[in-house]
């Protein structure tokens, strides 16, 4: 999910940097009058893909979360909720039982089983049919026999015997009962993400077809076909059954390459809702559209890596020293126009268990005891080289400010930055070529510490930071009797890591969406569009 | 006749050389596309493998361009990363790139080649300073600030023209994004024309026909223009390959879903097949474009012709 949004946005990349947001101008007071009643209309970017298993940009999934419902949903305050799902429960945390909702019915009429999210998982899970989503059924039983490895030495890997997991059930036609392959405490959280969709058979006649015109079990259906790069237009499902059917009559996506040009609509009347206005209006969109201005907190956060491996990063005080003399709230304001928020935590505030400068001092910015504890740890000789990727011309923006910094608080005479081609970016850092500190973003998968901690700090991590202590804290949390049981499990495991800061929390994005005068009933969160409460005037 | 079979026939080697050296270029970019797309999540082996295997990205680079072009003359251009035939993708951006070169196009040749001759005729008045001025003005602006101030201004806050898309059809929705597009080419137009213009007005064979005793709008229109124009159809042809190119700029700010949009997107993603099959339709246009152009000299200057 993370690179690919980004990736996506650095489409974006000549628009953003060049925006010349010269004239303010008036705010335009209604939207057009061409559209038909009871529609409006929502700035999207071009999707990868619709079928749900195989997507996982930010974009595919606006669209999928108003034609889906999801065994669970994630509620404003990152609680997990029944949908699709009647219950999710376990002994052990490890046989998992989900009860499904009777009486619901996908878009073609065919009813909803147990069998539809068998079916849409091991297609998912199946290694040659190649789908984004793959990896999210890593921990169901038999995963690793649709995935076999290339056996020493060859490219190839064999073919998988089966193309069904052994650890998915079908009890009856509303149980499905899950085997994982370790204990796993935040199993139902992460039923609300839609790579866990259910799939009509006749999906399977032929998947080509479905992805351009998937049929889901959502409040809306889709209306016509994906008309790539232009728009996706979608209406109410009648025949919907769940808990949350549309409040409008249809909802027309419309596709823009570039965010500046969709906050021009927006502005001019053209689109009625876009959740990406670019940070170099956020003033300007504040003032023009007042309330229908929504700053929503993101998952998405950045961090500093340090490569822990290199020996002139291995003392714990000089990476924390590195950490005290960045001034994140000056950078947040000069690149980001005050819109990010300076982080002290590993996980970002919408996650449960989030503590707010869970990092204590070394994460607060003070260029006395910087310099201080940098001499003490005996200081970073030779040059120290930067990475970040050149996906987005920001990246380079806040470097420079860090090198800045660290030159100034710390004295460090010789800073480098080393550019890196998006696409060279991540196997760089896999790889471990990197000599200094890098840029590392993430994006949210599921509102859980453990989505942040066991990617980025587990085993096999970027820094080359090794704590069997963390591993078996996180061990642990995952196999904890309850959600709430793991969360001061989890915030052991990020304690210890922020003692040792192999990576340095940076700052936590915002998302910034704006919508006209046509439409109320707006209630965007982190999570969800939530399109389904939208009405139009 | 001849004369165009053998230009014709020298464009297949252009054609195949540009098509190598942009799949080339592409297949040098570094990175592997594959791993890029996945993002921050890892791939297991058999995925890798399978869609390794589905693009060909295993193959050297020769074959991989063998298989690309067998395939492109039996009318397959492959797909994209997302499963989407290219020929399909192409067929929907054609049209919109095709509809904004054409309105800039005409913009330019109307629009500029006027300005040329009202600059030309009174060389050193007011509306010459002022077509002058204009012109270096719009050279030296960059065009996304063209671009950009026009949808500000001229769509946003006076409503004349649609803010971005294509709902409205040609040639509305057109119209700005043309002029913009246009723009740049029209500086040139103008001062091509404006120049060639006054050059002529001192020819022997237009003291000649004034002698003669035509009227000034004949000698101008008859004699002096069709002289002119030569130099300015020239830049003309090899203008209508620019517009398709710089289509990329324009197409993003005004959000018209053409080709250029594509080979800004599958440059990065490193789609070679989406890149090589926009290049090829381009050089094709191109070679096609300045044919005529060379075909258009005769009709201008029966020299040439017998020549």
């Amino acid at each position: 999910m993370t690179v690919w949004t980004r990736t996506r946005g650095s489409a974006v990349l000549l628009a953003t940097m060049l925006a010349v947001n010269a004239c303010g101008g008036s705010p335009a007071p209604s939207a057009g009058g061409q559209q038909g009643a009871k529609e409006f209309s929502v700035g999207l970017t071009e999707p990868d893909h619709l079928t749900p298993g195989n997507t996982s940009s930010s974009y595919s999934i606006t669209v999928l979360q108003a034609l889906f419902d999801l065994p669970v949903f994630i509620d404003s305050k990152g609680q997990p909720q029944m949908r699709a799902a009647e219950s999710v429960t376990s002994d052990d945390q490890k046989v998992w039982t989900i009860k499904l909702k009777a009486g619901q019915k996908f878009h073609n009429g065919e009813p909803v089983t147990a069998e539809s999210f068998a079916d849409a998982w091991n297609a998912a899970a199946y290694g040659p049919n190649a789908w984004t989503n793959n990896y999210y059924f890593e921990n169901v039983e038999g995963y690793d026999k649709l995935n076999p490895e290339a056996p020493e030495g060859s490219e190839e890997a064999p073919k998988p015997t089966t193309d069904k997991l052994s650890g998915l059930k079908v009890v009856d036609a509303t149980t499905l009962e899950v085997t994982l392959t370790a204990p796993f405490s935040q199993f139902p959280i992460t039923l609300a993400y839609t790579g866990f969709a259910p799939m009509p058979k006749a999906a399977f006649a032929d998947l080509k077809a479905y992805d351009v015109k998937p049929i889901g079990n959502g409040p809306f259906a889709l209306d016509g076909e994906w008309a790539r790069n232009r728009q996706i237009k979608i209406k109410k499902f009648d025949g919907y059954a769940g808990p949350r059917p549309a409040k409008s009559a249809s909802v027309n996506f419309k596709i823009y390459e570039s965010r500046d040009t969709a906050y021009v609509d927006l502005r001019a009347g053209k689109v009625d809702l876009i959740q990406t206005i670019p940070p170099a209006s956020t003033s300007e969109a504040k003032r023009l559209l007042g309330d229908r201005f929504v700053a929503t907190p993101s998952g998405t956060m950045d961090y500093l890596g340090l490569p822990v491996y290199d020996k002139r990063f291995q003392s714990p005080d000089l990476r924390k020293a590195i950490s005290m003399a960045i001034d994140r709230q000056a950078i947040v304001d000069a690149v980001f126009n005050g819109a990010f928020k300076p982080m002290g935590s590993l996980v970002a505030p919408l996650v449960p268990g989030y503590r707010e400068n869970a990092c204590g001092e070394a994460c607060v910015f003070d260029k006395a005891k910087a310099k201080a504890l940098f001499d003490k740890a005996g200081g970073f000789s030779g040059t120290m080289n930067l990475y970040f990727s050149n996906a987005d011309p920001s990246y380079e923006q806040w470097m420079t400010a860090v090198a800045n910094q660290l030159k100034d608080n710390l004295g460090i005479a010789d800073i480098q930055f080393r550019k890196i081609p998006a696409a060279d970016y991540l196997s760089t850092l896999r790889a471990h070529k990197q000599d200094g500190p890098y840029r590392n973003n993430w994006v949210m998968d599921y509102p859980s510490p453990q989505n942040y901690l066991q990617p980025m700090w587990g085993a096999g991590n970027r820094m080359g930071w090794e704590s069997k202590e963390f591993d078996d804290l996180l061990t642990q949390a995952n196999s904890a009797a309850s959600m709430e049981a793991s969360i001061p499990l989890y915030q052991k495991a990020e304690d210890l890591a922020l003692s040792e800061m192999p990576m340095i929390p940076l700052w936590n994005w915002q998302d910034q969406s704006g919508y006209s005068d046509k439409i109320s009933g707006v209630q965007i969160d982190a999570y969800s569009t939530n399109l389904d409460t939208i009405t139009v005037k | 006749m001849r004369y165009a079979l053998h230009r014709l026939l020298q464009a297949v080697p252009v054609f195949f050389v540009t098509t190598f050296l942009i799949y080339a270029m592409v297949f040098a970019l570094p990175g592997d596309p594959i791993v890029a797309l996945a993002g921050d999540k890892p791939l297991p082996d058999e995925v890798l493998h399978t869609l390794r295997e589905r693009y060909h990205l295993n193959d050297p680079l020769i074959v991989q361009y063998g298989i690309y072009m067998l395939n492109a003359f039996q009318g397959d251009l492959g797909e994209t990363f997302t499963g989407q035939p290219v020929s399909e993708l192409l067929q929907g951006r054609w049209s919109v790139t095709a509809q904004l070169a054409v309105t800039a196009w005409i913009f330019e040749l109307v629009v500029g080649i006027g300005l040329g001759v009202i600059a030309g005729l009174r060389r050193g008045g007011i509306a010459d300073t002022a077509v002058l001025a204009g012109t270096t003005f719009v050279i030296a602006v960059p065009v996304f600030v063209v671009g950009y101030t026009a949808q500000i201004t001229l769509g946003l806050n006076l409503s004349l023209f649609p803010t971005a898309g294509v709902d409205e059809g040609w040639p509305v929705s057109y119209l700005l994004p043309g002029m913009v597009l246009g723009s740049f080419g029209l500086a040139y137009v103008a001062r091509l024309t404006r120049t060639s213009l006054i050059e002529n007005m001192r020819a022997d064979y237009i003291r000649t026909a004034r002698a003669k005793g035509l009227r000034r709008r004949r000698v101008i229109g008859r004699h002096a223009l069709r002289n002119s124009l030569i130099p300015v159809i020239t830049f003309l042809g090899v203008d209508f390959g620019n517009l398709m190119a710089g289509a990329v700029v324009t197409e993003g700010i005004f959000n018209l879903p053409g080709i250029g949009q594509q080979v800004f997107q599958s440059i990065q993603l490193q789609e070679g097949p989406v890149v090589v099959g926009i290049v090829t339709v381009l050089v094709m246009i191109f070679i096609l474009v300045n044919l005529l152009v060379d075909l258009l000299y005769g009709v201008l200057d029966p020299r040439i012709r017998r020549g």
